[in-house]
């Protein structure tokens, strides 16, 4: 059964296995430092549908099968699937998901859904409710575009902060097994505004969160930034991790020499004209379901810290003033139990 | 964390960089000057066809509308704009382009509640506040007369 350590975090006890997980990106992203970790690459974005939110969803259920394919399951045997988007309502999920036919709980924790959705079904796993679970989440570049900022082929100029957002999916099952990668704590995060309005800039808005979340997590374990190989935030972007990094040193916490970002390592930032980088609930997924767990089932990484992050605000409360709300979820991987 | 929103919000300036505005301005000045001048020579041209210059100038911004919103239509426009920055956005092609792309954006939720309603979802502001402005113009040049 889980323990609960502290306010926010639990530590697994069984410590449930990643069974299998599976990643399916777009044009850019396959054009990046990253392509040939990725399952599937969609050289049409549309990937032959009417609506860019259709496609969206046809990647959501992509990466579902793809990841249950390689579990050499069925979605029968699946009995819980935790998913999101960042689409109004959740629509890419619930549309893209709607005929698997499995307990579906949808959830919306903007960029940090893929560790809000793989902590909560390793927590089921983890205390037996679930023999076989799914965690999926994605973000589409051109759906995202048009809900939050400007249609495609307006001529308008992004700002240099401003980030990519992915196009992308990535999917995991969760069960109990012998084979890493396992999942050992996860930690809540805690909504986090330090007043950012800028929608032009996402990785400030949420770094404060990211630095709570890790900051909470190495107290409640009593370990150091030195017991990881990496400390993984989802989308802070350059801009946001700089700040995060500088965050955490005034709390006398030095992660610079095991911290990255996902939204920095899925394009190249020199030539990909992406600006301060990749983001969106894809960013993380991708990367994680791409790289991440593939390296710690490979046992190159031992110890990772999942912290995907996210902006909790909508276009109605950015144009009435308000600040950015950010959190961060914290989910810990490890090679063995 | 120990710090105000004011504190970070001094660290967010420090880390954000700034547009590279050594680059941006030339380039805007270079692209939309040339924007302009190109409509320069087609109102010459349509003068050396026989047209008045006030038909002349109409012709040349329908013209500019027209290529801009091909432009569009074709996925270049955005492309240009990615260099030229403000030199495509503020000439007439730009405003072309303002209702070009949310056209083709929304017309996935149909052409009355899609394409109609959101046509002039980013010139909207221009169009309003730009007629309310000459209508005051207007207005003050009348009474200006008056007297």
């Amino acid at each position: 059964m889980s323990i609960r350590i502290s306010k926010s975090t639990i530590l697994l006890d069984t410590k449930p296995s990643v069974l299998s997980y599976a990643a399916i990106v777009g044009k850019k992203e396959g054009e990046g430092p990253l392509a040939r970790h990725f399952d599937v690459i969609c050289d049409d974005t549309t990937l032959g549908e009417e609506t860019w939110e259709k496609a969206e969803s046809q990647m959501q259920r992509n990466a579902v099968s793809k990841a249950l394919e390689k579990a050499k399951l069925s979605s029968a045997d699946l009995e819980l699937l935790f998913a999101g988007d960042l689409l109004n309502q959740c629509i890419s999920s619930s549309y893209g998901l709607r005929d698997l036919q499995v307990p579906f709980y949808g959830l919306y924790g903007a960029c940090s859904t893929m560790a809000e959705s793989l902590g909560l079904i390793s927590i089921f796993a983890d205390n037996q409710l679930v023999t076989y679970g799914a965690a999926v989440t994605s973000s589409h570049f051109c759906t995202a575009e048009r809900q939050f900022r400007q249609p495609l082929e307006y001529g308008g100029q992004r700002a240099p902060t401003a980030q990519w957002t992915v196009t992308g999916s990535g999917a995991v099952i969760v069960g109990q097994s012998n084979k890493p990668p396992y999942v050992k704590a996860v930690t809540i995060g805690k909504i986090v505004d330090l007043g950012v309005k800028d929608i032009n800039n996402m990785g400030a808005a949420m770094a404060p969160a990211a630095a709570d979340t890790i900051g909470t997590y190495l107290k409640d374990t009593k370990t150091n930034p030195g017991d990881y190989d990496l400390i993984l935030t989802g989308d802070l972007g350059t801009v946001g991790s700089d700040l995060l990094i500088d965050l955490l040193k005034h709390d006398q916490i030095d992660i610079s020499q095991v911290h990255n970002d996902c939204g920095k390592l899925i394009y190249d930032l020199e030539s990909q004209d992406v600006h301060a980088g990749g983001s969106g609930c894809g960013c993380a997924a991708s990367v994680l379901c791409a790289y991440i767990l593939k390296r710690i089932s490979e046992g190159v990484l031992k110890n990772v810290l999942f912290v995907a992050t996210g902006a909790l605000m909508s276009t109605t409360s950015f144009q009435q003033g308000e600040s950015i709300p950010g959190i961060a979820h914290l989910v810990h991987l490890s090679d063995h139990k | 964390m120990n710090l105000t929103p004011n504190e970070y919000q001094e660290m967010t300036k420090k880390a954000s960089p700034g547009t590279k505005s050594y680059k941006t301005i030339p380039m805007a000045f270079l692209i939309g000057g040339l924007i302009c001048s190109f409509g320069q020579f087609l109102t010459n041209l349509y003068q050396e066809l026989g047209m008045s210059l006030d038909i002349a100038s109409a012709v040349t911004s329908v013209s500019l509308i027209f290529i801009a919103a091909l432009l569009t239509g074709l996925n270049l426009y955005n492309k240009i704009a990615k260099f030229a920055g403000a030199g495509t956005l503020v000439p007439i092609t730009g405003f072309s382009n303002s209702v070009v792309a949310p056209a083709l954006e929304f017309k996935s939720e149909g052409y009355i509640l899609g394409l109609g309603a959101k046509l002039f979802i980013i010139s909207g502001p221009v169009i309003v506040y730009g007629i309310t402005a000459s209508a005051v113009y207007g207005l003050i040049l009348y009474l200006f007369k008056l007297y």
